[in-house]
């Protein structure tokens, strides 16, 4: 620490920053662009369904952030929001039947959801934990099985809210609180705590820890199999609240809800600087990760040069491209490695 | 005295400096080794021993002076030109793929063919050829990762026989062999001088480089202090121009225990995977040393009183309470606390800096209502880089670009960190310099001092020997002798250690 050398010094900030700020810059560029190609980008209506449209996968990114993070995946959150929507709907309809509608239908069917999501999330961590299997194969598999289930449950079709419950619980998706949706308020709050947990708790020092280290991690005391448990709980949860708030938006729930969300929350993460191999995780990456990924739909809904069919292509492309920049900036900094 | 002539050298360096940026390593630097010598390197961490072997095998190029190769100047550029060439580098972390065979690692990247495809008969028949040469007993079909550190070297210098190599430069092969395997080791590098292969040879252990070396060059924080025939030398006057300055005092002097200091923690019928029927007692202000082979055991009963490997049998007991620990959070906060031998891989986070390293481990400590206060982690740095005496340009870099010494006392510091009554340091200066090592000898007598107690586990026999009160011997599993006073020497250490002698304890 003595011999710090102000030259050097520098030069490492400046390429940190640069890392760190690059979705921001990219996020920003990509703003430019989407204004100069159509001015009604920037206008309120669509900064606003922008951002709820976000909400979805960036309050499920910001989960996925701290379990991969922790070195795991979680492949399942698509498929385990299907579900979760289903078995909402199905809960909901039922307690209309026997009880009549009321807010405690919709407060009946959000506690279901929690219990479903924490459930889910502490199905996965035990698996991977507890039982040493792949989290890839684990949560590949009940994908599988949440996925298959809503199909089953819906025998092939579509679960509808009834009707009455959906005009009470309509609010949570459309309504805004001092100007912003609702879902866009969910979503800053998940992201707060989020950021909280991961850079100001023990908990999230101990996920990057076992993300770059599990042994290192588990020879200076920490419980491995209980903090990666937690992730996929925490995952859980944030998948909960991310399908609460969806559901009113259509009021059903069809074997086509949620399909490809796991990547879109991967590629939300990776975009965000998060490590996929684990050991170094930004939650604030992640949010604008979620943003760039809306935004890029978003942009092509809004003009003509390409076609919308190609959103995922787009997509694509952004994501490699944010993960080779990641990997030219690490190699960089190991050619300045001197040895000894 | 300084042999500068390079006359008949195979491969010589005149002049090479070496900056990485703007900080230069390399000052300058003479260097040449003959067909048929081991030409040893030897100089304190950051001296600047890795980057001239990386330099002569083309990893690194010089910003000035030149190389020459076989009589010819040469620019070896970092693309394996140079072991095409006949210069092959087996690095300290041996470059072996785990899930491949003997024979598919010998022969990687330079496997042979036949009509298009391997020829894998020819190839194991080569292999067979090549190991038996060496006299060495692998199987040339076993993988990689079930061979033992040894024979990994083993195979890595029948990889570069295969290369014809006619230089070969060995980066600290020793520091992770035993002494039976160093003796291997050994014969193995007299055998290929005797075929006039050139060795380059960098180890820390000076008895070794006195036993094999024909020459010496000692560098010192990047300049070159000397090249002397070995046989001019002692290990006193090497290590001296080393560090430039007396060593005298390595270890410091032993403070007797008191006799009826109360026993800290005591071991009955210790039975885990790899070990059985072990028992010891600790007092307090004591340091018990483990002696023993590699493999012997000793790792083994560390981490099963600590609680990282369940143990089968027996008790333990703390200040008189029997404990029984199924995880390392619980011996930590009983005051136990285990320093691994593998800093790399166990010990810390290469890609994190200092702070979170050292805090790692006691997290806790620094929370207030329920979240860290970054004030309290840094002043816990600023105390151990103190304490310590950690050298780093800046903390926030990550820890696996710091030299070896200063991770090791990263590491001891991240250990201490919880204030703990009882240490177990296992291999506690492995591959560091002179000078780290005599500070973190005189840490762990201070510690003893204190009233704290240490068990040290070292594979290096003068390092037991000069630190522990009394050394308890491990042989395939088992305690085959307790020393005390007088009888702790290096011949006796060696009769239990090898099996020639077996203890009352067993």
């Amino acid at each position: 620490m003595s011999l710090a050398s102000a030259g050097t010094d520098r030069l490492r900030g400046m390429r940190i920053d640069l890392k760190t700020a690059g979705p921001l810059v990219a996020l920003i560029l990509l703003c430019v662009l989407g204004y100069s190609l159509n001015p009604l980008f920037l206008a309120e209506g669509n900064v606003s369904n922008l951002l709820t449209r976000s909400a979805f996968i960036g309050i499920i990114a910001v989960g996925a952030t701290f379990v991969i993070t922790a070195g795991g995946i979680d492949l399942s959150v698509g498929s385990m929001a299907a579900f979760i929507a289903g078995m909402m709907i199905i809960v909901m309809n039922w307690a209309v039947e026997s009880m009549g509608v009321s807010v405690g239908t919709v407060l009946l069917g959000i506690g279901c959801s929690l219990i479903l999501g924490i459930g889910a999330g502490f199905i996965n961590g035990f698996l991977t934990t507890k039982g040493k299997i792949e989290a890839f194969i684990v949560t590949l598999g009940t994908m599988g099985i949440y996925r298959s289930l809503i199909t089953y449950f819906a025998n092939g079709g579509t679960l509808s809210l009834d009707s009455d419950a959906r005009q009470i619980y309509r609010p949570i998706y459309y309504d805004s609180l001092l100007g912003i949706p609702i879902p866009v308020w969910v979503f800053i709050v998940v992201a707060l705590i989020g950021w909280v947990l991961m850079n100001r708790t023990a908990f999230g020092r101990y996920c990057m820890a076992i993300g770059s280290s599990e042994h290192v991690a588990r020879y200076s005391a920490i419980k491995v199999d209980r903090v990666r448990t937690i992730t996929y709980i925490l995952q859980g949860l944030c998948v909960s609240l991310a399908t609460i708030i969806y559901v009113p938006r259509l009021g059903s729930a069809s074997s086509a809800t949620g399909v490809l969300w796991e990547l879109e929350a991967i590629a939300a993460v990776i975009i965000g600087g998060t490590v996929l191999k684990g050991g170094y995780g930004r939650i604030g990456g992640t949010v604008i990760g979620a943003l760039i990924l809306t935004a890029i739909g978003n942009i092509l809904n809004l003009t003509e040069i390409i076609s919308n069919y190609l959103n995922g292509a787009v997509q694509g492309v952004i994501i490699i491209a944010a993960v080779y920049l990641q990997r030219g900036s690490f190699r960089a900094g190991r050619k300045k490695t001197p040895a000894q | 005295m300084s042999e500068a002539t390079p006359d008949g050298a195979i491969l010589s360096a005149s002049r090479v400096s070496k900056s990485f940026g703007e900080i230069p390593v390399l000052f300058s630097i003479d260097f040449d080794v003959r067909p048929g010598e081991v030409h040893a390197i030897i100089g304190e961490n950051g001296a600047g021993k890795s980057t001239l072997i990386k330099i002569l095998s083309g990893f690194e190029q010089p910003t000035s002076g030149s190389i020459i190769y076989d009589g010819d100047r040469a620019v070896l550029p970092p693309n394996g030109e140079a072991e095409a060439r006949g210069i092959v580098l087996i690095h300290q972390e041996l470059n072996l793929a785990e899930h491949l065979s003997v024979t598919d690692s010998i022969f990687l990247g330079r496997e042979l063919h036949r009509y298009g495809l391997l020829d894998l008969k020819t190839m194991r028949e080569r292999a067979r050829a090549i190991l038996d040469r060496l006299d060495v007993r692998v199987d040339p079909d076993a993988r990689i990762s079930s061979l033992s550190v040894a024979d990994k070297q083993m195979v890595e210098i029948a990889k570069a026989i295969n290369r014809d190599a006619r230089v070969l430069i060995m980066d600290e092969p020793t520091a992770v062999l035993s002494v039976a395997e160093t003796k291997t080791l050994f014969e193995q590098i007299r055998r290929l001088t005797e075929q006039g292969v050139a060795i380059v040879f960098i180890s820390h252990k000076l008895d070794e480089i006195m036993a094999l070396a024909n020459r010496v060059t000692v560098l010192r924080d990047g300049q070159l202090i000397a090249t002397m025939n070995t046989s001019a030398l002692t290990p006193d006057s090497i290590a001296q121009m080393m560090v430039g300055r007396e060593l005298s005092n390595l270890y410091p002097p032993k403070k007797e225990p008191d006799v009826d200091a109360p026993v800290v923690l005591s071991v009955r019928g210790l039975s885990a995977p790899g070990i059985s029927n072990v028992s010891f007692d600790l007092r307090g202000g004591e340091i018990l040393g483990f002696a023993g082979l590699i493999g012997s055991g000793r790792t083994a009963v560390a981490e099963a009183v600590v609680g990282l490997v369940v143990p089968e049998e027996g008790e333990i007991s703390l200040n008189g309470q029997p404990v029984a620990f199924s995880d390392v959070r619980e011996s930590l906060a009983a005051g136990l606390a285990y320093m691994t031998k593998d800093r790399k891989g166990r010990g810390l986070l290469l890609n994190m800096g200092l702070e979170p390293n050292l805090t790692l481990a006691t997290l806790p400590k620094h929370r207030r209502g329920g979240f860290l206060t970054a004030s309290s982690e840094h002043q816990a740095l600023e105390r151990a880089v103190r304490r310590f005496d950690i050298r780093a340009r800046d903390p926030s870099v990550g820890v696996g670009q710091l030299s070896g010494g200063n991770q090791q006392k990263l590491l001891l510091a991240k250990c201490m960190e919880s204030d703990p009554d009882i240490v177990i340091m296992d291999e506690p200066t492995r591959g560091i310099d002179v000078g780290t090592k005599q500070q973190i000898y005189h840490i762990i007598a201070a510690l003893a001092a204190e009233g704290k107690s240490v068990i040290v586990i070292s594979s290096e026999m003068q390092e037991v020997i000069g630190l522990s009160h009394r050394v308890l011997v491990m042989r395939e599993g088992r305690m085959a002798g307790l020393l005390e006073g007088a009888e702790i020497n290096e011949a006796e250490i060696m009769r239990y250690a090898a099996g020639v002698k077996q203890g009352e304890v067993s």
